[in-house]
């Protein structure tokens, strides 16, 4: 339906067409026609924000937790540049958002105009495309391919920088009606014949690991549907990435735990010991694999994922499957049903026996504490308090986010929103109100650090303003407790500039913002106090008052492999010298 | 145009091995559109991930189309050089990449133009290394001259290291463009 309209009006248009409900935004001079376009409709809610990195994340959250394209607005110059580490955080961890920027009018570019900067180069390398639309005759394809480019092959941000003068020059506005975008056609399905090998290496695994990440949630609920059913069809262990926690349950009896520098003793034992691995929607980082040249050195590895620059990336694999993890996984667990496939069962029983040798390590243990709230404990009953109902979890960045991933059960994808590849700090606020916008009804729970929260602490008001009931679970141990924990082990514990100094009062903070403030320090009231932040129709910000020196194990040393990774030692508070454990090269890395 | 960091650093415990293995230098062939960002796009691919450009042209070659071809001289082991194909694969504007240097056989050819200063014997001598060369001269004055040379970059390479000595003051070159022998095109 091509119809006239101005440009601020298209982008509404373009909007609706898209299917889009909910946009998170912040005003300014160069968007205001937009504003107004928004003003004169209903169709389209805007939450306003209080910071434009808080649009980026809310728009994350929205698009993590409902499988849809997320979308900010915001203006030009601060407004562009304050949404650049949300870009950034959704490029590497693969979210698609569509973030439209206002500009100064077209004749003003370039000239250091008033909040102008050049948003398409900053934010070249932080997004998966960008446009600059300098006629509004472009302006509604350029929309509809945002969309397209957004949400097809890896999700990413994309970006539509849209001059003042185009928002109020009027053209003829189109529909999305058959984007055949020319050069971006990325490949879904997987070549059948790779698919078939890599059956065939299924069948004579003796000590086979699936390996699965971001990807699969990507794929969508499906892909976690399928890949339930072969792991059941195989009776192959499954660990997976920071990322994918929630495809398979950890309920499931083939799951092994997260995997990683934070993931558990079997998870990463079964990776470095494995004679078949099998990447699905993963992405061989740094985090995951240690140090490279010990990588599961006995293993043939197979990689599936959507993009091709992934497969061959840090890790040489022996098969990489190009395609959607939905869509491969689909044609595995088909190729497994027709040819009736058995997989080598005497070796697995062998194989899974060497794996419950491993789990006796208990690698997630703490010292318990009757008088001090255990960090993973707080973790452990919230889970058990939330666990029956819909609960939605984001995190922001540092212990309690392991802390979290590694205690709370995850039984759903979708469920687990935090900032894998970028790592955020102030990611979880925003995020946990975009995911209760889009799920009313829920439980959105923020799990947080004293540290990080400040990062993004001001979106408490737009929490406040449009009555999300988001919960914000603070584990206060008084310092940033990743970077303490690294400077404890390789600095000599010299913490400078670790101790989180000058604190507000969170549950006055809390009130002073109009929700509901909550402290906890003693493990006997804990229950009690989960549950009143629960049973609040408020915002709740939870002051959860923890052990302040409890570090995060198990933990792979940098540059170590992951065989050689260091459990907690439960016999000794003074914790463990690291200083000797990781050398020279290994000090060198993050 | 050297992007990447030197190539002297410390082996990192998270390099992989196959950084070790053997260096190529590669010819590729990126089609792309000719939209306004999309050399910012190719240039800052490189740079951003440390890769090298040894050489690079640009130039529309369909105007109808708004197509462009970038001709880039690259160089890395045979993973890295794959890694970039796929990196540039992914940006939109993108049409298609061909490594050259692995579909072979293929021509590379850039221009020159040198200028050339001086006065008797050394004037003499350019002339007649000009004419071995079959450069042609395209600006005289009665104490310069310019020479055109097109060829491979080694044969330029040389022709250049003649006229040092004997008053080569100025230098320009196109950088190389390439295109596969035979009747198959891209």
């Amino acid at each position: 339906m091509a119809k006239q309209m101005t440009g601020a009006e298209m982008v509404v248009e373009a909007l609706k067409d898209q299917g889009v409900d909910t946009v998170f935004g912040y005003p300014g001079g160069a968007v205001l026609p937009i504003y107004d376009a928004l003003f004169h409709q209903n169709s389209v809610r805007h939450v306003l924000v209080r910071h434009e990195q808080g649009a980026g994340h809310a728009a994350e959250g929205y698009a993590r937790s409902t499988g849809k394209v997320g979308v900010l607005l915001v203006t030009s110059g601060p407004g562009a540049t304050n949404a650049v580490t949300a870009l950034t955080d959704a490029l590497l961890d693969s979210i698609p958002l569509v973030c439209i920027t206002g500009q100064v009018p077209t004749h003003l570019i370039g000239s250091d105009a008033f909040q102008e900067c050049d948003t398409t180069g900053i934010t070249r390398s932080c997004t998966k495309h960008n446009y600059l639309v300098r006629n509004v005759a472009d302006l509604p394809r350029i929309l509809h391919e945002a969309f397209y480019v957004a949400s097809h092959g890896r999700p990413g941000p994309v970006l539509v920088d849209i001059p003042k003068d185009v928002q109020f020059a009027a053209g003829t506005y189109t529909g999305p009606s058959n984007v055949q975008h020319k050069t971006y056609q990325p490949r879904v399905k997987g070549d059948i014949e790779k698919i078939r090998q890599l059956v065939e290496m299924m069948k004579v695994a003796k000590k086979p690991v699936f390996y699965t990440g971001g990807g699969v949630i990507n794929a969508g609920p499906k892909a976690s549907m399928l890949l339930r059913e072969l792991v059941g069809l195989t009776n192959f262990p499954i660990t997976s990435t920071l990322m994918g926690l929630g495809a398979y349950p950890a309920s499931g009896k083939n799951w092994l735990g997260m995997l990683g520098m934070h993931g558990t003793y079997e998870a990463n034992h079964a990776m470095h010991d494995c004679d078949l691995m099998i990447c699905v929607g993963a992405r061989f980082d740094d985090r995951i694999t240690g140090r490279l040249d010990a990588f599961s050195p006995r293993s043939r590895k197979a990689h599936i994922d959507i993009d091709p620059s992934s497969i061959n990336k840090v890790v040489k694999v022996d098969l990489g499957i190009i395609g959607d993890c939905a869509y491969v996984l689909e044609d595995m667990v088909r190729l497994w049903r027709s040819s009736a496939a058995q997989a080598d069962k005497a070796a697995l029983a062998q194989w899974w026996g060497q794996i419950d040798g491993w789990r006796q390590k208990k690698s997630l243990a703490y010292g318990p504490s009757k008088t001090t709230i255990k960090p993973q404990h707080a973790i452990r009953r919230l889970y058990e308090l939330t666990k029956n109902r819909k609960t939605f979890i984001t995190t922001e960045v540092g212990q309690h986010q392991m802390w979290a991933a590694q205690h709370y059960g995850f039984e759903e994808p979708n469920r687990w929103m935090t900032s894998g590849g970028l790592g955020t700090m102030g990611y979880g606020l925003p995020a946990a109100i975009g995911v209760q916008m889009a799920h009313p009804e829920a439980l959105v729970v923020d799990i947080a650090g004293e540290a990080s929260i400040l990062m993004n602490m001001q979106e408490m008001s737009t929490a406040l303003q449009y009555r999300l009931p988001v919960k914000v679970f603070i584990l206060n141990n008084s310092y940033m407790g990743m970077v303490r924990q690294w400077q404890e082990l390789l600095h000599g514990g010299r913490y400078s500039e670790s101790y989180s100094e000058a604190l507000p009062d969170f549950v006055k903070l809390a009130e002073a913002y109009g929700g509901h403030g909550i402290r906890c320090s003693d493990p006997n009231d804990l229950d009690a106090a989960i549950q009143e932040m629960i049973d609040s129709p408020k915002a709740v910000i939870f002051d959860c008052v923890v052990d302040k020196q409890e570090n995060c194990f198990p933990m792979i040393p940098s540059g170590k492999a992951h065989n050689e990774m260091i459990l907690a030692d439960l016999s000794d508070d003074a914790g463990i010298e690291l200083g000797s454990v990781i050398d020279e090269r290994g000090k060198l890395l993050v | 145009m050297n992007a990447s960091a030197p190539a002297t650093q410390p082996p990192s415990p998270y390099s992989s091995a196959l950084a070790t293995s053997n260096v190529e230098t590669h010819t590729l062939s990126v089609l792309v559109d000719n939209e306004p960002g999309v050399l910012a796009r190719v240039v800052g691919l490189f740079s951003g991930r440390g890769y090298n450009i040894e050489s690079l042209t640009v130039a529309e070659v369909a105007h109808g189309e708004h197509l462009s071809r970038i001709t880039i001289v690259t160089s890395g082991t045979p993973e890295a050089i794959e890694q970039i194909r796929h990196q540039l694969e992914r940006l939109v504007p993108v049409h298609k990449v061909n490594d050259l240097t692995i579909e072979k056989p293929f021509i590379q050819r850039e221009l020159a133009m040198i200028k050339v200063r001086g006065k008797g014997e050394n004037r003499n001598e350019a002339l007649r290394l000009s004419d071995a060369f079959r450069a042609r001269v395209i600006d005289a004055t009665t104490e310069s001259f310019v020479f055109e040379l097109t060829g491979a970059p080694s044969k330029i390479d040389q022709f250049v290291e003649l006229m040092r000595p004997i008053g080569l003051v100025e230098l320009a070159r196109t950088g190389v463009a390439a295109i596969s022998r035979g009747p198959e095109t891209i």
